[in-house]
This record gives structure tokens, sequence and C-alpha cells, in this order.
């Protein structure tokens, strides 16, 4: 089986998902993960948004050394890439980053996908999403 | 300030590892210095406040220091922990409610990368599963991007870091006290790009103690009393670039850092151009460069051009971080920020010794960063 890291964060399973965020009702304001109140205005009449699946890498950075476990629950550790990916005119999200390190720069255009990232105690495969550069599908 | 508090004694358990002795004895061992500096016994202490991160609570320090019954309040404040029991104790002083009171700040922690438990963040545990809770990474993505905007170079990053370990050469409570070279810090192992090992601090030991005073007080001591002209803390703005940030906002907002420095210079009545000595917050090299324009000592992007100069270093126009900041001591949370204003008095009293600033300096400065966004500042003076 599959199971998402976290029902609260994207639609799974779903033949087209997408990040869930909130949007403030009163000033606009776009937050991921949702939450009950504006971190802008302190408004609570907040909504549920899908979030775009493609915008630009905003910054980058490579974690080299194994995060201390628990709470990190990839074995065994392999070097990977995070960053912040904009997405026009809602929010910047912070992400596992994949594609290759050489070609990562800030601004390169990114969409979304999905990975399995461990198994978890059960056996099921626990999915999370990321950014990838756009039409680099492999 | 509107009521004059000052520093009249500082104490320091050296920073590294002392395995023999727990993180609060460490709190002990500089309680007394402060009060021995001072010229004062524990019973003359009327507040006090203190903290650590992972060494236990600071009141029961009282069973070691004496059963005087004083308000002991204990403060957990992250990164602003030795900061904030600073505030604490001038505010004790300046509204009337004592005229001694101590600040001290401890810590002992595991080696290796901080361990974080998203859920204390307000985080979901699928943050920490996926490998995203680590504040280097924060570090990282801050630093890249601002390299980014105002053309700093990897050449920077090692320059800052040569220095501080230059620094903890000079400095006997150091943890780090040998000299690295320009290459060995540039060809150490790379953690989170850009940021090598040479370039992070280290979770560490140690502890710091002051004791303040005001007016009357002073007059009652004497001794070597250093003005405390501003102290201010401030968190994020909406807008703001923060450590265990799952999303970002469109807009941008100055830093806590920017907020807690403009309060601090109006406090104090000075602004950067008359500080002679800075301690910044130096968790790694590239937060030392981002805060020094944070803290208004240089536009964004200037430092290139000030480290390739040397402009920071103890014989420069503007030294930062004279005894090795948290490069060369290490990070012992509950400490590191009044470590930065022990240093500042040193700087001031002209006790600094091999490190001392040459041209007596008259105006210091303090600033610490820590998570979820906190940044304290102070700003002391002769």
């Amino acid at each position: 089986m599959q199971r998402s890291i976290d029902t609260q964060l994207f639609e799974w399973p779903s033949g087209d998902p997408h990040l869930i965020g909130s949007e403030c009702r009163s000033c606009g304001v776009v937050s991921f993960p949702r939450q009950a109140s504006c971190p802008r205005c302190s408004g609570s009449d907040i909504g549920l948004r899908r979030l775009g699946n493609v915008g630009q890498l905003w910054t980058w950075t490579t974690q080299e050394f194994a995060p201390k476990s628990p709470p990190y629950a990839v074995t065994p550790f392999t070097p990977f890439q995070l960053g912040y990916v904009e997405l026009p005119g809602e929010v910047i999200i912070e992400s596992r980053i994949l594609g290759d390190r050489a070609a990562l720069q800030i601004g390169l255009a990114m969409e979304l996908t999905f990975v399995p990232l461990f198994t978890d105690a059960n056996g099921d495969e626990v999915i999370c999403f990321a950014f990838r550069p756009l039409g680099k599908s492999s | 300030m509107s009521s004059a508090v000052s520093i009249i004694g500082i104490g320091i358990h050296p920073f590294g590892r002392t395995p023999q002795r727990s993180g609060l004895e460490q709190g002990v061992v500089a309680a007394r210095a402060a009060l021995a500096d001072a010229g004062i016994s524990w019973k003359d202490v009327q507040y006090a406040f203190g903290g650590s991160s992972s060494a236990g609570n600071a009141d029961t320090m009282v069973s070691r220091l004496g059963l005087t019954g004083l308000p002991f309040i204990n403060v957990a404040n992250g990164c602003a922990t030795g900061g904030s029991a600073l505030l604490g104790a001038y505010m004790a002083l300046s509204s009337g409610q004592a005229d001694v009171a101590l600040a001290v700040g401890f810590d002992k922690h595991e080696p290796g990368a901080f361990a974080v438990d998203p859920c204390e963040w307000g985080l979901g545990n699928w943050y920490g599963e996926s490998g995203l809770a680590l504040t280097t990474q924060f570090f990282a993505l801050k630093l890249k991007r601002y390299m980014h905007e105002f053309g700093i170079t990897d050449d920077s990053l090692v320059r800052v870091a040569v220095k501080a370990f230059a620094n903890g050469a000079l400095n006997p409570n150091a943890w780090r006290r040998t000299a690295l070279g320009f290459e060995d810090i540039a060809r150490s192992p790379m953690l989170n790009d850009p940021l090598r090992k040479y370039m992070f601090c280290s979770p560490a030991e140690g502890a710091v103690a002051l004791v303040l005073a005001n007016a009357a007080a002073v007059r009652k001591f004497g001794g070597k009393a250093i003005t405390l002209r501003a102290a201010a803390i401030r968190t994020r703005n909406f807008g703001s670039f923060e450590v265990f940030s799952p999303s970002l906002a469109l807009q941008r907002a100055p830093s806590p850092s920017v907020m807690a420095s403009r309060a601090a210079y109006e406090m104090a009545g000075v602004g950067p151009e008359d500080v002679d000595v800075a301690q910044l917050q130096d968790t790694e090299s590239g937060a030392e460069i981002m805060h020094m324009a944070e803290n208004g000592f240089c536009q964004d992007g200037e430092q290139e051009a000030l480290l390739s100069a040397g402009a920071t270093t103890i014989q420069g126009r503007l030294p930062v971080n004279t005894d090795g900041g948290c490069l060369a001591n290490g990070e012992p949370i509950g400490a590191s920020g009044l470590r930065q204003v022990h240093e500042l008095c040193l700087q001031l009293r002209g006790d600094a010794g091999a490190r001392q600033v040459p041209k007596p300096p008259r105006i210091g400065y303090s600033h610490v960063y820590g998570a979820p966004g906190v940044s304290a500042v102070t700003i002391l003076g002769v």
C-alpha cells in the first residue's frame, strides 16, 4: 500500500494531485500547510486552496550529512537536495528538490511531483511531494 | 534607557567540552566568578534570571549558591535565552524591583547537529521525517539566496571562518584555539551547499553570568561598571525568512534582527557608525555576513569588499566576534548570547588581553538570532 506522509498536505491518491494550502478570505494571503488563521491579518475566515503545480526555484541547498533519526525516517541516508519554489501569485514552498545538481540555479522552472520516500513500520510506502526541473520527467 | 543599568560583574566557564561537570555546575562556576568580579556576595543579589536549552532548570542552582529566597525566573527562549535573561534583569532593575540582579546562561549539548522535534515548533511530523527539520539547511538556504542577490562569493565565507579561528586562538576560554588556514576551510567537507564543515559552529557546552546593578548599587559597590545602553528583542514580521518555515510569503519583510537592531539603536541614542566592537551571531560564516548588514554596519553586498580588506579583524575598522564567536566557541544555546556581552565587557574595560581591540572601544554591540525567528540586541557603553 501507498500512503501520504501527511494527508493535510496534498491530494492522494489522485489522478491530478496538487498541494493544498489555505487562503485568507480577508487579505488573500496563501499559507502552506493549511492553517486556521491568517499569519498576516490574524483573521479566521479561511478557505482551502489548491496550489499551482509549477514555479521557479527561489533558493536551494544540499543535505550531505545524515539528519538525526528520529525524526528523519529515510534509511539508509543518501545526500539529497532541498529548496524553496515560488508558485507565482501564491506562496513560496519548501520542498525536496530532484534533478541534476549541476543544473540547479535560482530562477529555474520547476514542477510538482511525488516520490516514495520510505517504508513505514506497517510496510506501507510513504509518499511525499517534491519539485523537479520542468519537463525533466525522468 | 530611562534608568541607568550597569554590568558590574562578569563570569565565564570555559566553552567546549567539560565531561566532569554538568551544565548546571558550569553555570554555578560562572555565577561565582561574576559575583567575585563584582566584589559582592550571593546574598547581595535580589533578582535572578537564567536558562538553558538542554541542561536543566537554572533556578535549581540556588541550592549551590545559597538559599536566600530571591525571586529566580527560568528563561527558555532558544538562542535568545541569554539575551532574554539579560532583558529580564534589566527590567527588574529599571522598574525598581531590585538594585542588583544576576543573568546566567549555560548549556551542555550532545555532539552533532541539534535533534529537532517538529511538534515543538508547531510543525507536523512529516517535516522531520522528510529531512527538512535542520537549522543548518535554513542558514544555507538563506545564504544561497543572499549570495545570488548581492554578489557574495565563497571566498568571503572562508574569510569569516579564518578570522573566527584566528581570534579563538587568542581566547583562553574558547573551544577551538587553533588557527585554520584558508585552504583548510575551503577544502573541508561540504555539509549544506555552500557551507562547509569549518564554516559551521557546533553544539557545545559552557556558561556565562553577569551581575547587573542600578545607579545606587553601582555607587555602593563601585567597581568597573559598563553601562547597558540598550537591550531589545524582536520576533518575526509577516514576510521575513526564518528557520523552520514550510512556506514563505511572496512579500519580503525586515528580519527580527533588523527590527531589534533599530530598536536598540533608538534606545541607546547611537547609530552603527558609533560602534567600536561588535559580536554578531555567527552560527555559520554566512550568518555573520548577512548580520553585518541586518545590524546596520554596511549595505547588502558591501561585505565582500570589507572582508577582503580585513575590516572585521581585531585590527580592522569594525572588529566583529573578537572572541572567535560561535565558530570558535561552539554553541551552548543558553550561554552564547551572554558570552557576547561578556566579551564586550572585557573589550570595553580594556581587559581582553591578546585579542584587545587596539583603539580603546567605547561602544559595544551584541546580536543573537535563533529559531523560530527571534533576535536580541544589546548595546553597551563606557
